[in-house]
């Protein structure tokens, strides 16, 4: 399985199996799909990005909406799946340390922990998710403001002590809400393409695809699953934790 | 070149090319980071139900940059990568700073609060 010389007859050097041919050594073809999912992860970086500018210029300009809008999330899923996260991102850095130390055994462990964390951050997002649906907070036809302008009628803005707001700036929390779901559906929708990756890589792993040597799959899957976790780092008090001492 | 702290697992081929593997990284050095991760998201929450006024927001971005560059620098293994890593990463920074700042000094010096 690890041969570094070929037995076809055309080569004059020797190299790993896994090596393409359009490049010189090794090194190089490291180097390069190295720098390559960089240049990925960058673009990932400014897609996210424009959003975030966008829930930056929006929080400025209508602050008290996106205060009180903020409230209705709920501070204790939202930590819950911050720790998931973070020990994924944990498991996965082992999981690449296992396939450097080509512990088949540990990588598969590593691996299937993540995928489960993975599955646990998502199905608090659905908990999520689902409530937002019953108290009529999406944006669209059936958006409701009631527990803006009479915040008495709501449990969570009644926990938080906010008071009415004017029916114009009532009417803001609806952005709060568009941006709301828009960068926590396209962070959930990264999370469901890593873990189907996950699922594929556990498979091969188990066959002993990244313990040979070639962990160049592992690798970059980890810087993957790494961003997804930063952009929730800085999703979580962005859009949870507003401000909770007024 | 990157310089690789090359491991010899005994158990791997002789002829093989371990230093391709890269610098591996001990997981005690993931253990504390993981660690520090934790310490920064229960400061995150606790900064939140303190009232710093104009401070709050910015307390809140400067803890999630630290935790974002430990995850960068350690888990992303960018601190052991070549030069050429560090310098796309740093570039991938500047551009979102550069859609951040200009973005807001275009609306600053405009249209503030003509909504």
């Amino acid at each position: 399985m690890s041969d570094s010389t070929l037995t076809h007859a055309d080569h004059a050097h020797a190299h790993p199996p896994y090596q393409r041919h359009h490049f010189e050594t090794m090194q190089q073809q490291v180097d390069a799909t190295g720098f390559a999912m960089w240049l990925f992860l960058l673009t990932e970086i400014m897609f996210f990005g424009g959003m975030f500018t966008a829930y930056l210029i929006y929080r400025n300009w209508y602050y008290p909406a996106f205060v009180a809008a903020s409230h209705q999330l709920n501070i204790f899923w939202g930590s819950l799946n911050t720790l998931i996260l973070i020990s994924s991102s944990f498991t996965m850095a082992m999981g690449v340390w296992s396939a450097q130390m080509r512990k088949q055994g540990a990588l598969v462990l590593c691996l299937v922990l993540t995928f489960i964390l993975g599955l646990g951050f998502l199905g608090i997002k659905t908990i999520e998710y689902k409530e937002k649906f019953e108290k009529h907070h999406v944006p669209g036809a059936h958006y409701s403001l009631q527990s803006f302008l009479n915040p008495d009628s709501d449990a969570e803005a009644k926990a938080a002590g906010d008071k009415p707001l004017p029916l114009d700036m009532a009417r803001h929390t609806e952005i709060y809400f568009s941006l709301y779901f828009a960068m926590t559906g396209m962070h959930a929708l990264h999370m469901i393409i890593g873990i189907c990756l996950l699922g594929y890589m556990i498979v091969r792993a188990r066959q002993g695809a990244y313990t040979g040597g070639h962990i160049s799959f592992v690798e970059y899957f980890g810087l993957y699953w790494h961003f997804v976790d930063i952009v929730w780092i800085f999703l979580f008090p962005l859009l949870y934790l507003i401000s909770r001492h007024q | 070149m990157s310089e690789h702290n090359v491991h010899h697992d005994p158990h791997a081929p002789a002829d093989h090319d371990d230093a391709l593997e890269g610098h591996i990284v001990s997981p005690v050095v993931y253990i504390v980071i993981f660690f520090a991760l934790l310490v920064g998201t229960a400061l995150t929450i606790a900064a939140s139900y303190v009232e710093m006024g104009p401070w709050n927001p910015i307390v809140a971005i400067a803890i999630a940059v630290t935790k974002a560059t430990l995850v960068v620098l350690f888990f992303m293994h960018v601190k052991y990568s070549p030069k050429l890593t560090k310098l796309t990463v740093g570039a991938g920074l500047f551009t979102f700073l550069v859609l951040i700042f200009m973005t807001l000094s275009d609306y600053i010096s405009r249209a503030w609060g003509r909504w």
